[in-house]
Order: structure tokens, then C-alpha cells, then sequence
């Protein structure tokens, strides 16, 4: 079964965190991609650049608009994922709940991945 | 025993156990479902099977069997039918009752649905009776028990007891459930009076087996403690016109001794062995006013120092409110209104309804009428409303 890690971050508060704090996170970061990666549970995954270099496109009136930023207006913004393969939902939350960014304001959206089963 | 008892007390061990086999809730159901009909079709006819939850198991599996015959022939199936014709089962295995219950209650499901798929399965209450007693559309509740199932499957939520590292986090979320029901069954306010007695117990059954099954896990007692001490009670609460009776008020002749007496032993053990937890803490607090034979002889003191262990646990303006109270009673009511005063809960109208009590106790009874018009401006529930506008015509007759 695989898992789709979405973290979610406000990025004011991020830019905000003294450098120090920021690179201690990144760190952390590094050390729990390596960890999944160890585990054999890493997939795929990868960090976005931020909703400043996004661009979104949509149909409006039968024709398609590129428009400048991210789909969603929110405070939180998506910052990078996570695919991982797991035995159920619990497995997956306990990896989930180990992201850094959780303890600087950041969410994790858990979602199941479709037609990856593998039992 | 008739098989409308059999389904009351067997419906929700023998389904775990079907769930651990079949693999999926929904065809659980729906195999016991039709097993209990063909039960009623047959017992009449041939007499009842020498053993009933052993024969309901074997029909529900065969059931299932049918069902996955009938939907697809592919070969995955095909290998899953070999499985499941392969699992002798004869009687409910008592730890699926504890998966699940833990996965009725996962976090992952939004608290309400995680109490109605758990009165729904684990205790076999009919969406109706589920509806009446949360006060809401049966079409509702059966949408919310579907969509949990969809998101039980759908994620993989795990049919299993979490390891011990999760362990006492997702305990705790399934005694929020257990009291949850406890507490909807209690406040009888509104509602058929059968069907929230009926919550009530369900509650003490869910935390009955808890314990048995975990042993080990003493807020499990702690809850159960709380919960017979609290229902030793419940016929005392309201008298014959539905009106709210004070614990000060109530008649303590008609508790019941029996309960009371399982409760304060219950409560005791699980304050022993370790940190107190909340639910031992409250059960001991609650065994304090049970156990004192009149009003004037509760333990006052005692109960406000059980308080301030709580509150130094699980600080809380609620718990300071209900210390603020058990210390006017033990100390003089001038020291409870002290620490009234230094309470924030804004909107909360036991705040304003305290503080009007102590000034009425203390005979200040204009002040106390303001204090219990604050609270009538909040109070949401018509009980409650009567009895503050009963209090607020005492106190004012005085005045006047």
C-alpha cells in the first residue's frame, strides 16, 4: 500500500525561523529521508520551490488561464511530499508524525495512494 | 436464551471475529445479517442448535464465502474463498473485540463517526436507536457510519490492537468514545429515556470489557469506576416532573448501593500502582460524594485537593471552576468566590451559575441574582434554564 506524505507549510513563518533554526530543521529533514530511505519504505519524494515561483492553470469559460501562484490561496502551502510504501495507515502515521516541519507550524496530509496495493 | 437476547449479547464479539476473517466490515455485516435470518427462519422449525454462536459463526462465514463466489471468479478470489473455507471458527475470539473497537475509534475518524460505527458494530445498536439518541436523521448517521467504513478500507486503517509505543495515546482516544456515549446517555435532557439508558450501559459494558482485556491499563478502570458511580445515580437527578435535583438535594436512599460499592473499589485500584490518571482522579472524586451518607458529611476538603492534583495533571479552567466550588465548600464560600474570580471561561454559564450559588449560600442575594441572570443569558439547555430561573425567583423573593 502506498502513501502520499503531503507537508504543508506556512512559508512567512518558515522565512521568519532565525537561520540557525532552519538549518537545524533542514538537517533533521536530511536525517528522516535517509531514515525512510533505510527502512525501505521511500518511494519517491522531493521539496517545492516556493508558491512565488508556482504558476497555476485552470479552465475559466471553455478556455484555459495560466495564472500566477498556487491553486489555493491558504496560509499553508505545499512544500514537498513524500510517497512511501507501508503495511497500513498506522504505519504510515507513525512516519508521517517524525517530519520536522511539524514541530515549526508545518501539517502532513495523509493520503492513500490509488491502485498501489501490493497484497 | 431467545435470538433477539443472543443478538443483543453476542452481535458485536461475533462480528470482530467474522471481521478478522472476512477482511472487510461491510461483508462482516452483512454475512451476520444474513445468518441471523436464516436463524429465525430455522430454529423454529428444527429447534435451536445445541450451540447457537458457534452455529450463527459457521453460517456467517458460509455466507461471506457465497458473497465472494458471487461477485468475482477472478483467481485472487478464488484464493481468498480457499482461505476463508480453510478458518475453522466456533466461538469469538475476545481480542477481536479489542481490534475492533481500537479500529472503530481510530484517530483518523472524525469523533462522531468514530462513536456511531462503534455503537453500530462494536455493541450492535441498529442505525435507528443510534439516530433517536444523538438526535439526528437516521439517513445522516447511516451516511456517516458508510463513509467511515469507505475510509476504513480505503486507507488500510489496520484491524489490530496498536503495539505498546501507540498504545496509551490510542487507548485514550477509545475512552473519550466509551465516555462519549456514557455522557450522552447521562445528560437526560431531552430524548427517550430508554434508549439513553441503554447508552449508559452500553458504555459501562464497552469499559467492563476494556478492563478485562486490558488489564494492565488502570484509567480503563479509572473510567469504569467513574461511569458506575456516576449511574448509581442517575434515577435520583431529576424528580417525578423531569426538574433537576441537586446532589445536596438528592435521595440517597435510592442510590444504588450496589453500583456505588463495585465503584469506590474499582476507583481505588486504579489510583494505585503509579501516577493517577484523569479518569481515576474524577472516579475518586465521585466515590467521595457517593460514599457520604448525607450532603453535610462529603468530604469536602479532600475533594478539593483531588481537584488541584487534576488540575496540576490536565490544567483546565473547568476543573479550577469545580476546585473553586469544593473549596468553598470546605473553607467558607468567601474563599470560593476568591478563586471564581480568577477563573476566565467566557460564555461557560456553570461559571456565573457557581458564583450565584456561593452568593446565595452567603445571603448575598442581589448580587446572586445577577449572577444567575448571567447564567440564564447562556445556558442552552431547558433543565438547566428552570432550574436557574427557580434559584433567581428564590433569591429575588428575598430581596423584594
Amino acid at each position: 500500500m502506498q502513501y502520499m506524505l503531503l507537508c504543508c507549510i506556512d512559508e512567512s513563518r518558515w522565512t521568519a525561523l532565525a537561520t540557525g533554526e532552519r538549518d537545524q530543521v533542514m538537517k533533521e529533514y536530511d536525517d528522516f529521508v535517509q531514515g525512510i530511505v533505510k527502512s525501505g519504505h521511500y518511494r519517491a519524494g522531493g521539496r517545492l520551490d516556493g508558491v512565488a515561483t508556482s504558476t497555476t492553470l485552470r479552465e475559466r469559460n471553455g478556455r484555459l488561464v495560466t495564472t500566477d501562484g498556487p491553486f489555493a490561496e491558504t496560509k499553508e502551502q505545499l512544500g514537498g511530499y513524500h510517497l512511501i510504501e507501508c503495511r497500513d495507515l498506522d504505519e504510515a502515521l507513525a512516519i508521517a508524525r517524525r517530519i520536522p516541519t511539524l514541530r515549526v507550524g508545518g501539517a502532513v496530509e495523509v493520503r492513500p495512494v490509488l491502485g498501489a496495493s501490493h497484497d | 436464551m431467545n435470538l433477539e437476547e443472543l443478538h443483543r449479547r453476542e452481535y458485536g464479539r461475533i462480528l470482530a471475529t467474522l471481521i478478522r476473517v472476512v477482511r472487510d466490515i461491510g461483508d462482516a455485516e452483512d454475512a451476520l445479517q444474513e445468518a441471523f435470518a436464516a436463524a429465525m427462519v430455522q430454529w423454529p422449525k428444527e429447534g435451536p442448535p445445541r450451540n447457537p454462536v458457534a452455529w450463527l459463526i459457521t453460517a456467517a462465514r458460509n455466507k461471506a464465502i457465497d458473497q465472494l463466489r458471487r461477485r468475482t471468479l477472478a483467481e485472487q478470489k478464488r484464493q481468498e474463498i480457499a482461505e476463508l473455507a480453510a478458518q475453522e471458527v466456533d466461538a469469538p475470539v475476545p481480542l477481536d473485540s479489542l481490534r475492533l473497537i481500537f479500529t472503530c475509534c481510530h484517530p483518523s475518524l472524525a469523533p462522531e463517526a468514530q462513536v456511531a460505527l462503534t455503537l453500530r458494530t462494536v455493541c450492535g445498536l441498529t442505525t435507528e436507536e443510534i439516530a433517536r439518541a444523538f438526535l439526528v436523521p437516521p439517513a445522516t448517521l447511516a451516511q456517516r457510519i458508510v463513509r467511515a467504513k469507505a475510509k476504513i478500507k480505503g486507507a488500510h486503517i489496520p484491524y489490530e490492537v496498536p503495539e505498546d509505543d501507540a498504545l496509551a495515546e490510542r487507548l485514550a482516544a477509545v475512552l473519550t468514545v466509551v465516555y462519549l456515549v456514557f455522557n450522552e446517555g447521562y445528560t437526560a435532557s431531552f430524548g427517550g429515556d430508554l434508549i439513553r439508558k441503554e447508552l449508559c450501559s452500553e458504555a459501562i459494558r464497552l469499559a467492563r470489557m476494556l478492563c478485562e482485556l486490558l488489564p494492565a491499563e488502570r484509567e480503563c478502570t479509572g473510567l469504569l469506576a467513574l461511569m458506575l458511580l456516576h449511574d448509581a445515580r442517575r434515577d435520583t437527578r431529576t424528580d417525578a416532573n423531569g426538574e433537576i435535583v441537586t446532589l445536596e438535594d438528592q435521595d440517597r436512599s435510592r442510590w444504588d448501593r450496589a453500583r456505588i460499592a463495585e465503584g469506590a473499589a474499582l476507583a481505588e485500584r486504579a489510583l494505585r500502582g503509579g501516577p493517577p490518571g484523569e479518569y481515576a482522579l474524577q472516579a475518586a472524586i465521585a466515590a467521595l460524594h457517593a460514599t457520604a451518607a448525607k450532603a453535610a458529611d462529603t468530604d469536602w476538603r479532600q475533594i478539593a485537593e483531588l481537584y488541584a492534583v487534576l488540575a496540576g495533571i490536565y490544567p483546565s479552567p473547568v476543573i479550577e471552576l469545580n476546585r473553586a466550588v469544593a473549596v468553598a465548600m470546605a473553607e467558607g464560600c468567601e474563599r470560593g468566590l476568591a478563586l471564581l474570580a480568577a477563573i476566565d471561561l467566557p460564555g461557560y454559564y456553570l461559571l456565573p451559575a457557581a458564583r450565584a450559588d456561593l452568593l446565595r449560600r452567603l445571603g448575598r442575594n442581589a448580587e446572586a441574582a445577577d449572577a444567575y441572570r448571567a447564567a440564564l443569558a447562556l445556558v442552552t439547555n431547558d433543565a438547566e434554564r428552570r432550574f436557574l430561573s427557580r434559584r433567581l425567583a428564590e433569591v429575588s423573593a428575598v430581596v423584594h
